[in-house]
């Protein structure tokens, strides 16, 4: 199973009609079993390019091939869960599917258990968003959609998170693709990163990790951060070349 | 219990009302009373409540599903909305009597004229409140049932009809005390049963206690079915509101 992505254009009109350009150029692939990363500053279109391959916006200029009848689970950049509806019952309701052993399963990976039965206007955004993964999950993606799941949560339960992330990536071979601005979980989950310039966003570099994400030892993860921010945009001359 | 006090002070003040206006005009509360006793034992008072009710129960139904179904489709599509908006404020400016006049002259002095005149009076106030309920539905979750790839019925049901549920209490409590006020007409101008017709009579006999009887009777009623019927439904489909901290 395979994801291709070549979005040349994506724009919309504001109410002044004025245009505004959002994505420029938008090309990767990403086969399952990978985690791909898209690092970008804030407000630079990763929101925009992942509704585009989510199939929730068709109003652009390229092609996305996503694999047919393949099973999306996405996280948004807010929970998006419904508040009349239980925990159990929002994660129950997108993976109808689900028995009650393998929810359980990731209630528990997530540390939902003691959560099952309440409202999500009972819950802190901490644990709303893990309501959000453990629905994404519940799925059993072959697609899977995380939008800025680690944003706002303190360092110690995003790092926490963060390992539960990784533990439930491995258990399924699917495509799996990240949107952050933060470069630490970008090199601790990603196989693939792909950085994004600033609006109008376009693919400035793509690094390959090729430690397996267990493997990772801390001065490797610095390294490649240190590399990375040194040089950001390291085959824009070839691109200009071409 | 705070209620039964208030219901006290309201009955004191009636007795002492009749008391200065004198019984012609205004007879005191046992007086009332004794009517209503002797038209509850001949059956009357529940025949006329009954059919009355009968009436409100269809015209509400009818009135609440199709001014549901209208607001929901006006709220989502934008054609409907223009295509229907004209017809929409020439009906919320139509007065109910030349609704129900014109339903009789037309259709006859019939049951169905005189419910579906009701009806018709209900449905805009109806059309309107859900139409803004659709327009205020959270697109985040529409789009959250898309992802995941949630049948439409289910989606409806579990997504869009709990956001609309307060803009549907809303309509229903609207308009059930729109259909209480309107059905006395309906009843008055054309049909030969239900409260509405016994005031009418009661009024061309100035019998006082009569009218008296039967509208107390019917606004015991309607608090009755307020209370335990509107009123829950209320508090359980905003239960999760509640128990927010």
């Amino acid at each position: 199973m395979r994801l291709e992505v070549d979005i040349t254009s994506k724009a919309y009109e504001n109410a002044t009609r004025e245009r505004h350009d959002v994505l420029t150029g938008i090309r990767f692939a990403l086969s399952s079993g990978e985690v791909g990363v898209f690092v970008g500053p804030s407000g630079c279109g990763k929101s925009t390019m992942l509704r585009i391959l989510a199939g929730l916006d068709h109003d652009y200029q390229g092609r996305v091939s996503r694999p047919a009848n393949a099973r999306i689970g996405m996280v948004f950049q807010e929970p998006r869960l419904l508040p009349w509806r239980t925990v159990e019952d929002n994660v129950r309701l997108a993976a109808p599917q689900a028995d009650e052993a393998k929810l359980s399963t990731l209630f528990t990976v997530l540390e939902l258990t003691a959560h099952r039965g309440h409202f999500p206007t009972e819950l802190s955004l901490g644990l709303a968003r893990r309501v959000a993964l453990a629905r994404a999950f519940a799925v059993e993606p072959d697609f899977l959609i995380l939008d800025e799941p680690l944003a706002s949560l303190d360092d110690a339960l995003a790092a926490r998170l963060r390992e539960r992330i990784a533990t439930l990536v491995a258990q399924r071979a699917m495509i799996t693709l990240l949107v952050t601005h933060n470069l630490d979980d970008a090199v601790r989950l990603g196989d693939r990163l792909f950085l994004l310039s600033a609006r109008p966003a376009r693919v400035l570099r793509e690094v390959p990790i090729r430690t397996p994400r267990a493997a990772r030892r801390e001065a490797e993860i610095t390294a490649i951060k240190a590399e990375i921010a040194r040089r950001p945009d390291a085959d824009r001359s070839e691109r200009d070349a071409s | 219990m705070l209620r039964l006090l208030s219901l006290a002070v309201l009955l004191g003040t009636w007795w002492i009302a009749a008391l200065m206006a004198g019984s012609a005009k205004l007879p005191p509360p046992p007086a009332v009373l004794a009517t209503v006793i002797t038209e509850a034992e001949s059956g009357a008072l529940f025949l006329h409540l009954g059919v009355t009710l009968a009436r409100v129960a269809l015209a509400f139904v009818l009135a609440m599903s199709l001014g549901s179904a209208i607001g929901y489709l006006m709220g989502r599509i934008r054609l409907a909305n223009r295509l229907g908006d004209p017809w929409l404020i020439l009906l919320l400016n139509l007065p109910a009597l030349v609704v129900i006049v014109l339903a009789y002259i037309w259709a006859g002095l019939t049951e169905a004229a005189a419910i579906a005149a009701i009806a018709i009076n209900k449905l805009p106030t109806a059309v309107v409140t859900l139409r803004e309920g659709t327009r205020a539905l959270d697109p985040a979750l529409d789009e959250m049932a898309t992802v995941f790839a949630i049948p439409r019925a289910r989606a409806f049901r579990h997504v869009v009809l709990p956001q609309l549920a307060p803009y549907i209490a809303a309509a229903a409590r609207s308009g059930l005390s729109l259909v209480w006020k309107i059905v006395l007409v309906a009843e008055l101008l054309g049909r030969p049963n239900g409260v509405g017709f016994e005031i009418g009579v009661a009024f061309q006999l100035f019998d006082i206690p009569l009218l008296l009887t039967y509208s107390l009777s019917f606004a015991a009623v309607v608090l009755v079915i307020e209370t335990l019927l509107v009123q829950p439904f209320e508090t359980r489909v905003s239960r999760w509101r509640l128990r927010a901290a």
